[in-house]
């Protein structure tokens, strides 16, 4: 075993490297605030502001009622004007000055007295099936409510959706997508680049130099990884920073707790990174690579952007080897749902199953590489 | 000549290497084929052969970064199947990449690698100054490798990978690239180097840089088709240079 000193000493040597490429540091620790902001207010804009007509063929008191519902939703609906049919409305819709429509039959309250099924028409915008599945259970709420507050024996409206989405909306806010963010955020900075500085090492040559000096691969691998870590770390940190000064995401449970399980999932991403600097002959290579096995499984398979029951069963299937998928989960408990380590030590564990798998492979096969 | 080195003892042998019979397969294909040969401490052993001849591949096994298939060594007296340990200590490597890091001052390499080797804080700072004075880099010692000229930085490579005062010292093609002017001045290291009891093994495909050697062996597919001191092997052969030996060796059905 070579003296502590020596592994020191090139512990020192990979933190000047980071400090030194200033430009990847910033964005490093940037790019996580960026997307929090980005994601953010994204979402929220598209919700928000929704630039809605109303079709009343015949005005009377109970359309005016249901108008000024809509109207009263303050911040969600900016009301464009009534129109006397949805022809009208064509050429509004395409240049997107009208994003939704509420349809009112003739006789509108007449019918509803004498107690009859009335059937209403809803029309989204649905060029964006992320924003129009928002905006039309939005709409169906509305008029939910309304027809409950109408006080009527019954629920009397039929909605009837013209533009029918297969979509499950579950990205109602911000707050779904901190968890998400965080994995992939984290996903970058260790597994990507794990595998880039690796990889450097072997096409500049000095990784031969590392591993015929007293350094044990083992230490070489540590030394490489540590500072990604810490690295990581800092990254959550801003994440959730910003998350709760800018959009006050909810924080209901143990911030303890979800900083471990970071750690963990930083740990589980390091691993991939040193299973794909295994077999990436070039820095160019190991981040392709990372892409296309860690940065994209964790924005499709992992329930951040599509819910995974949503997903047909091979993909089912094939999230549950997603490491982001686990920590999205246990992320998601932690923050908006206050849970605690007796309700995730099942993901945990599978986490913690997925991490030592890869991290053995991983040192395994850099050693073998290597040695 | 003093010795400043880990004084463990060498075990049975004087030899700096020792190779007898090492074999290295990849799959079907044999890179190095049964080679025996030693080096003594103090001398410039040279491996001369043309490229995919098997050179680099038995330095790397004897340096510890691949397993022999048959066959054994020893490097500084320890065994390279069971004491890699003992033996990357006693060892410095070169590769014709320089193992420098471009974003590391000069400073910070120099100590990076005593710190690696297990100096002490003293003994690198002394090692530092007495190195840098004799390339004269004394003012560079702040400046960033990559912005040194390629003739300094392979000197300063070669003089780094000696900090640790190592028994043997491998030189894989330490002079691809740079003018016939700075090859001059990096043998004359070499020679220095080796006066003060080093053995240096080199590998090279430069045949005027065999004729520095104190002894050399020409690979051709695996195998050593010559081996002795230049002007030796020269007479044997009964040729005038080693240009002229070494296409004989290379490509014996176009031979006179």
């Amino acid at each position: 075993m070579s003296a502590p000193s020596a592994f020191r000493g090139f512990l020192v040597k990979e933190v000047r490297h980071i400090l030194r490429d200033w430009q990847t540091l910033l964005v490093l620790m940037g790019m996580p605030l960026a997307q929090v902001l980005l994601f953010g207010y994204a979402v929220r804009s598209d919700v928000r502001n929704i630039n809605l007509a109303i079709v009343e063929p015949q005005p009377d008191a109970a359309t005016a009622s249901l108008r000024a519902r809509f109207e009263g939703s303050s911040g969600t609906y900016r009301f464009v004007g009534t129109f006397a049919n949805v022809a009208q409305l064509e050429s509004r819709f395409k240049d997107g000055t009208v994003r939704q429509a509420v349809v009112l039959p003739m006789r509108f309250a007449e019918r509803l007295d004498r107690g009859e099924r009335v059937q209403v028409q809803v029309i989204t915008d649905g060029a964006d099936p992320n924003s129009g599945g928002i905006m039309e259970s939005d709409a169906l709420a509305v008029l939910r409510r309304w027809d409950a507050a109408r006080g009527g024996a019954r629920p009397a409206l039929r909605i009837d959706v013209a533009a029918r989405m297969r979509f499950n909306p579950t990205l109602e806010s911000v707050n779904l997508f901190v968890p998400g963010l965080i994995a992939f955020v984290l996903t970058i900075v260790s597994a990507m680049m794990t595998a880039i500085t690796i990889v450097r090492e072997k096409e500049l040559g000095t990784m031969e130099m590392l591993l015929v000096s007293p350094l044990r691969p083992r230490q070489v691998v540590i030394g490489k990884v540590a500072p990604y870590v810490l690295l990581g770390f800092l990254d959550v940190v801003i994440v959730l920073t910003a998350a709760q000064l800018v959009f006050h995401v909810p924080f209901r449970g143990s911030v303890t707790l979800l900083l471990a399980e970071s750690v963990l999932f930083i740990v589980t991403s390091l691993s991939m990174g040193i299973v794909i600097s295994t077999n990436a002959s070039s820095q160019r290579v190991a981040m392709m690579a990372a892409i296309a096995m860690t940065m994209l499984p964790t924005l499709l398979l992992s329930g951040f952007i599509f819910p995974i029951a949503a997903l047909p069963w091979p993909l089912q299937a094939l999230s549950n080897v997603v490491p982001a998928r686990w920590f999205i989960v246990i992320v998601r408990g932690i923050m908006l749902k206050g849970a605690g380590f007796a309700d995730l030590w099942h993901e945990t564990l599978i986490l913690a199953g997925i991490t030592a798998f890869l991290l053995t492979v991983g040192v395994r096969r850099l050693a073998v590489r290597l040695g | 000549m003093t010795s400043q080195r880990d004084d463990s003892p060498a075990l049975g042998t004087a030899h700096a290497i020792d190779a007898t019979g090492l074999t290295r397969r990849f799959g079907s294909f044999t890179a190095v084929d049964n080679i025996t040969f030693h080096v003594m401490p103090g001398e410039v052993f040279g491996f001369l052969g043309a490229n995919g001849a098997g050179k680099t591949t038995a330095m790397r096994m004897l340096i510890g970064l691949l397993e022999p298939s048959a066959g054994q060594a020893t490097v500084a007296g320890y065994s390279v199947a069971t004491q890699s340990e003992l033996i990357r200590r006693n060892i410095g490597y070169m590769s014709q990449r320089f193992s420098l890091y471009d974003d590391l001052t000069v400073r910070e390499n120099i100590e990076l690698y005593g710190g690696i080797y297990g100096l002490t804080d003293d003994e690198i700072a002394g090692r530092q100054d007495a190195l840098l004075e004799r390339l004269g880099l004394s003012a560079q010692r702040r400046t960033l490798v990559k912005s040194l000229p390629l003739g300094w930085k392979q000197q300063l490579a070669f003089s780094v990978a000696l900090l640790h005062r190592p028994r043997i010292v491998f030189l894989d093609e330490p002079t691809g690239g740079v003018d016939p002017v700075t090859r001059r001045r990096f043998w004359e290291m070499i020679y220095e180097t080796a006066a003060t009891g080093t053995a240096v093994l080199v590998t090279t495909h430069y045949l005027d840089e065999a004729e520095y050697c104190d002894r050399l062996s020409i690979m051709v597919d695996g195998r050593i088709a010559a081996m002795g001191a230049p002007d030796d092997v020269k007479r044997e052969a009964g040729v005038a240079t080693l240009d002229e030996l070494f296409l004989r060796l290379a490509r014996p059905g176009t031979a006179a």
